[in-house]
């Protein structure tokens, strides 16, 4: 062969002709092993602390003698990874001996893996671990100030069932944002010079809502317009007042997102239903909506976790809910459990939505890519 | 009287002319094809004429009644003016069914059962009646397209516009979508279709148009376009098909 590209040829055709033996990773098998022993010792000085803290305080529970053994246990079995990547780590350097190039790839490749394996797990265990010792710091002050058990216990049917207020606030308000969204919405998309002032009024009110914080929207309808004296609207219960005010802001939001999932959709199909003689209405109510309406569900699913956080700002206009109700008992005992009980709602209740917007938005991300 | 009248027709985007005074003719039971290079405005026009795209200057009659500027009701005009796009836009959301039957029932109000019978009818021509029920994600590009013309005849338009329908498909599924619109040219339906199938529009045209410049260039029967064209142009443009072996 002639030509600039014949020398440049012979040397990298060399290189597959004689390969490099690749390196066979025993010394990050050796330091994975290292690190198995390490968090294992480590995890039973912790286990022996706590219990120990158990003693002094006088507290016994079988439950948590067996979490503490368990997580013990658990610790004992990144050894599993480490010695397997210990064990292919010799069998790569036994191939590489032997000049079998293939098989201490093969082997090096495993030691690797089980190394990085172990070395992750090990990483999660030191986390949950001082998450422990930030718990027992200090004489346990953690923990008996955020997860003192007992007042947990004995406020807990207060505490929940103030928080009937906040689920009675954000299910209405849930409602209401539906509808009084889309109106907005559509306000926002009414075509034509005709609609010209009503689209801008629409937008207006977007963003001023968009724009003021929840809380003092929730501030200035709570207490202004009781002070206002109007007729009906003075006598609301603050819930009430809570509910109007998240729903303006909450509206704004969910305004924004039919209008995006409308205009997600693509012209042409507005062309080709128009092209059928259905009207600027029938266009949306028959094409146009129904495939915004499966586009849309994920973000308008992560306001509506929005919105049920923010139900907790109702406390500022003195309502009574799960996190006012949590402060009063927390500030008569002078420990914060109460409102940890609170933490733990919220996050029991939003948890299975957020997993579910997850699991819609990786389906429409599969149907994207189908093509449909 | 032509069944479509057009002219001097003006469209602008913006400061760019695309149709610049353009006169054009469609008679009842012609096919029309209108062919020229890329961006010449073909796909343009046929979206004016069903005001899809307004004008800006001239104008378009239908049997002699203007149909732009304002004061036109646009949905009457296209329950009578059929169009069928290069990516046929079937409704995703709807089945093949559902796409048929949906302007007539909205539309035209005709009886659910009524319009269902029809489309089966339809569809049954095409070959397509056991797809009824599925969704146009599971039919081909041909069949989509196919679909695409039958939910435009649904509504027995007077003329049907066809823009590059051919252009998004396989090479082998474009021959089950051209043999519906040969069907149709024989039955006599009135059609005015942009296109790069030369061989083609040879074959099923009355006329051919070829756009250039934001006017008709040159306009004749295909024998004689394809044949012998009198204009430079026409001729420049035919080498350029033909050396790419498309005609």
């Amino acid at each position: 062969m002639t030509g600039p590209l014949a020398n440049q040829q012979t040397d990298r055709s060399d290189l597959w002709r004689n390969p490099v033996p690749p390196n066979p990773g025993t010394s990050l098998a050796l330091l994975a092993l290292a690190i198995a022993l390490g968090v294992a010792a480590a995890t039973f000085r912790v286990i022996a602390a706590i219990e120990e803290v158990m003693t002094q305080s006088k507290v016994e529970s079988a439950v948590i003698h067996w979490a503490l053994w368990i997580a013990g246990a658990v610790s004992v079995l990144l050894f599993i990874p480490a010695y397997r990547s210990f064990t292919a780590a010799r069998r790569a350097q036994a191939a590489i001996a032997s000049s079998k190039l293939v098989d201490a790839r093969v082997e090096s490749a495993a030691a690797r893996n089980f190394a990085l394996i172990t070395m992750g797990y090990a990483v999660s265990v030191v986390l949950v671990l001082s998450i422990g010792l930030f718990i027992i710091a200090n004489d346990v002050a953690v923990g008996k100030t955020f997860i003192f058990i007992p007042l947990i216990f004995s406020s807990f049917g207060l505490v929940i069932r103030a928080f009937w207020t906040n689920v009675y606030i954000f299910c209405i308000g849930e409602v209401l944002v539906l509808v009084w969204g889309l109106v907005v919405a559509i306000a926002r998309l009414i075509p034509g010079d005709a609609g010209r002032p009503i689209r801008l009024i629409a937008t207006a009110y977007t963003d001023v809502f968009r724009g003021l914080p929840a809380i003092i929207t929730i501030y200035l309808v709570g207490f202004g317009l009781p002070l206002t004296g109007l007729p009906v609207i003075r006598d609301f219960a603050p819930e009430w007042y809570a509910i109007l005010a998240l729903t303006l802001t909450y509206g704004a939001y969910v305004a924004e997102v039919y209008r995006s999932g409308i205009e997600s959709i693509h012209w042409s199909q507005t062309a080709a239903a128009r092209s059928l003689g259905l009207s600027f209405g029938q266009t949306l109510r028959y094409v146009v909506v129904p495939q915004a309406v499966r586009r849309i569900i994920p973000p308008l699913l992560n306001d509506f976790i929005s919105l049920q956080k923010d139900t907790a700002l109702v406390n500022v206009i003195g309502a009574i809910d799960a996190f006012n109700q949590a402060k009063i008992i927390a500030s008569n005992h002078f420990n914060l459990s109460s409102v940890t009980t609170v933490a733990f709602l919220f996050v029991l209740i939003t948890i299975p939505q957020t997993r579910m917007v997850d699991r819609l938005i990786a389906r429409d991300q599969r149907r994207m890519r189908a093509g449909g | 009287m032509p069944l479509i009248e057009m002219n001097k027709v003006v469209k602008r985007y913006g400061d760019l002319e695309i149709l610049k005074g353009l006169d054009m003719n469609v008679d009842q039971h012609q096919v029309v094809c209108l062919i020229g290079p890329s961006g010449c405005g073909k796909s343009t026009l046929l979206r004016c004429i069903n005001g899809l795209e307004t004008i800006e200057g001239g104008e378009i009659r239908l049997h002699g009644d203007r149909v732009t500027g304002p004061g036109v009701d646009l949905n009457a005009l296209r329950r009578d003016i059929g169009i069928v796009f290069q990516s046929f836009n079937l409704f995703p959301h709807m089945t093949v069914l559902e796409n048929v039957i949906l302007a007539p029932v909205r539309v035209l109000k005709m009886p659910r059962a009524e319009a269902e019978e029809r489309a089966m009818t339809l569809l049954q021509r095409i070959g397509l009646e056991a797809k009824a029920k599925e969704y146009p994600d599971r039919l081909s590009g041909g069949q989509q397209q196919r679909v695409a013309i039958v939910r435009a005849l649904a509504m027995e338009p007077l003329v049907l516009l066809l823009d590059e329908i051919t252009s998004a498909l396989d090479p082998e599924l474009v021959a089950e979508v051209l043999g519906i619109v040969r069907d149709l040219a024989q039955e006599g339906m009135t059609m005015l279709l942009a296109t790069h199938e030369m061989g083609f529009a040879r074959d099923v045209a009355s006329k051919v148009c070829f756009l250039y410049g934001g006017v008709v260039h040159e306009e004749g029967p295909p024998e004689q376009i394809f044949g012998d064209p009198l204009q430079e142009r026409t001729r420049s443009f035919l080498t350029k098909i033909i050396s790419a072996g498309r005609l």
